[in-house]
């Protein structure tokens, strides 16, 4: 029974810690939440205290003088886009190295690992003379195109993971039924890999929607920017009133700490896998 | 395997080809991706890192003249300096906060939802969003440190990001809070993988919390943490996001890396050859922390 009473004694400590630290995590968000309904005048009196006269209508002009209903469109097309993309090249390209007879798969594999070491820097600048080029600057297909390519090794990756702990029975069988790998593929490989896919999708949509480098580099038109680079001009415009700046902040974060908290087994699962599992 | 009894009859062995081309059909478009987005420029980069080019006019060879000036240029040696500090305070704080919070979570079971989704939200939200966010709070008259003063604690109340002694570290603590939460779950799912009469036995021996944190968890979960402590290196080469949306490397250099450095030079100062060169400096960095990973590997280090 001590035994006992001393372990609640140490839980009731990694409570207290645990605490603090989800408030260190969580308490600058929960400010900005505050803060996009509040003037700038409430702001600087107190920048923590709860708004007794919310002004939702820092949202509606936010809305409005970000030109959201445009932006917001823009990285929908970029988000889907890519994650079309890279769920049809990794998935194809995930089959391969999980269930086919691939010599060199190794080196392979190798380029996936050290592929997403290699720094951006290197590549950015003559990247952006190639798009030049072929006019993929300022284009959606340019960006497309680029988010594919960053993304793919840790896609094709994973989807591999998924892929490879499938029943090598289901596959013989479909062969022995006389289906060709196409057919595999599609009719066997996907509908069972679907989980790999889902979490992939959610895992690189995140990443599109959030990215910046690339975006600020390679998208100068104004009507074809996405949130990201064009939350960081409206912040620029408007730096003094920072109710309106901290709503847009929240307009771009809202959609992605929704479909977080929904599905955040699979998000967590995808990232440390993804990222650590190489 | 099944290669060398085909080889027996011409037909079959030709078949057997055109089977094996195949698959790589499936392989092909992510490689050509990566050929064209990633592989190819970053070889002509090595190329451009020879010229001397504005990206307008024909570039000029110049040999390894960029690289004997990156020698004697000082930006670029502080800008590296900054990467090293960059990489030694991503090793420290956000790695121990990691472990702090992964035991602690391994320790209860109710609540560890919460927590953990607690903890991985900052991870989750743009570099945009939180920059802002940072910015207003740690704003020298309207955010944290103002508040303090008002209440009676002076001396917080200063430009984090405006002053060339705190604007680099301000930068990577804002970078850090965003990513300590992620570490908190790779690490605590590495700790479900030790042996659970590890810490019985240690327990019935009277190891105290820190020494069973010491002994059996961080033996324990050892491949993972040196894993993250590769990545970390790693990223922190080609670290950009938080610089530059909350410095820009500034003032006067002050929180410069090479990543902003190198990008400043090529599409602000019009100095592609020379940026290319910044480039290049940055992959050979990389490569030596892989090799040196790898080497260590080969002599039969654990890691």
């Amino acid at each position: 029974m001590r035994w006992r009473s001393g372990r609640t004694e140490t839980t009731a400590f990694n409570h207290v810690i645990l605490f603090l630290l989800a408030v260190f995590a969580l308490g600058p968000v929960l400010v900005l939440f505050l803060n996009s309904v509040k003037t700038s005048e409430q702001i600087a009196a107190n920048p923590f205290s709860i708004p007794t006269e919310p002004r939702w209508d820092n949202y509606a002009v936010a809305f409005e003088k970000g030109n959201y209903v445009n932006t917001v469109k823009n990285s929908v097309i970029l988000t889907a886009g890519t994650v079309i993309g890279v769920l049809i090249v990794g998935g194809m390209g995930g089959y391969a190295l999980a269930h086919l007879e691939i010599r060199g798969a190794n080196i392979i594999a190798f380029y996936f690992l050290v592929g997403t070491a290699i720094p951006i820097q290197l590549y950015v600048v003559p990247l952006f003379f190639l798009w030049k080029n072929f006019w993929l600057l300022n284009t959606h297909l340019g960006l497309i195109i680029i988010y594919c390519a960053t993304s793919s090794p840790f896609a094709t990756y994973l989807i591999r993971s998924y892929m490879v702990a499938l029943p090598k029975e289901f596959i013989e069988a479909a062969k022995i039924d006389g289906a060709s790998k196409f057919q595999v593929m599609t009719q066997v490989i996907l509908p069972l890999s679907w989980p790999g896919f889902l979490t992939t999708g959610l895992i690189v949509g995140l990443g599109v929607w959030n990215e910046f480098l690339i975006a600020v580099t390679f998208m100068h038109h104004p009507d074809l920017k996405p949130v990201a680079t064009s939350l960081r001009a409206f912040q620029e415009r408007f730096t003094r009133d920072w109710g309106l700046t901290n709503a847009a902040s929240v307009i771009m974060l809202l959609p992605v700490l929704i479909l977080f908290l929904l599905m955040q087994r699979r998000f967590i699962e995808g990232l440390t896998q993804g990222g650590m599992k190489m | 395997m099944a290669f060398k009894i085909d080889n027996h009859v011409g037909v079959t062995t030709a078949y057997r080809w055109r089977q094996i081309l195949s698959n790589y059909v499936f392989l092909a478009p992510v490689v050509a991706l990566n050929l064209i987005v990633i592989v190819i420029p970053s070889l002509t980069s090595i190329y451009i890192s020879m010229t001397k080019w504005s990206g307008l006019n024909e570039p000029e060879f110049v040999g390894l003249a960029n690289f004997h000036r990156l020698i004697n240029d000082p930006i670029y040696w502080k800008s590296l300096s900054h990467n090293v500090i960059w990489t030694i305070f991503f090793l420290t704080i956000p790695v121990f906060m990691g472990l702090m919070g992964a035991f602690l979570l391994s320790g209860i079971k109710r609540f560890q939802m919460v927590y953990r989704v607690a903890f991985f939200i900052p991870y989750v939200i743009a570099s945009v969003v939180n920059t802002e966010l940072w910015r207003t709070l740690l704003h020298p008259r309207h955010g944290i440190g103002a508040w303090l003063a008002k209440q009676g604690i002076e001396g917080f109340d200063i430009r984090v990001f405006g002053s060339k002694h705190t604007a680099l570290y301000g930068v990577a603590f804002v970078d850090s809070w965003h990513f300590w939460g992620f570490l908190v779950i790779v690490y605590l799912a590495a700790m479900y993988q030790v042996q659970p009469d590890l810490y019985e036995v240690a327990i019935l021996e009277g190891a105290s919390r820190f020494q069973r944190f010491r002994h059996v968890t961080v033996p324990g979960i050892r491949p993972t943490l040196v894993f993250t402590l590769l990545m970390i290196m790693i990223w922190s080469v080609p670290a950009f996001d938080y610089i530059y949306l909350l410095t820009d490397g500034g003032p006067a250099h002050a929180s410069e890396v090479l990543g902003t450095y190198l990008y400043n030079m090529s599409f602000f100062r019009f100095e592609v050859g020379y940026a290319a060169s910044i480039g290049v400096t940055m992959a050979l960095i990389t490569a030596c922390i892989v090799a040196i990973f790898v080497i260590l590997r080969r002599r039969g280090w654990e890691i």
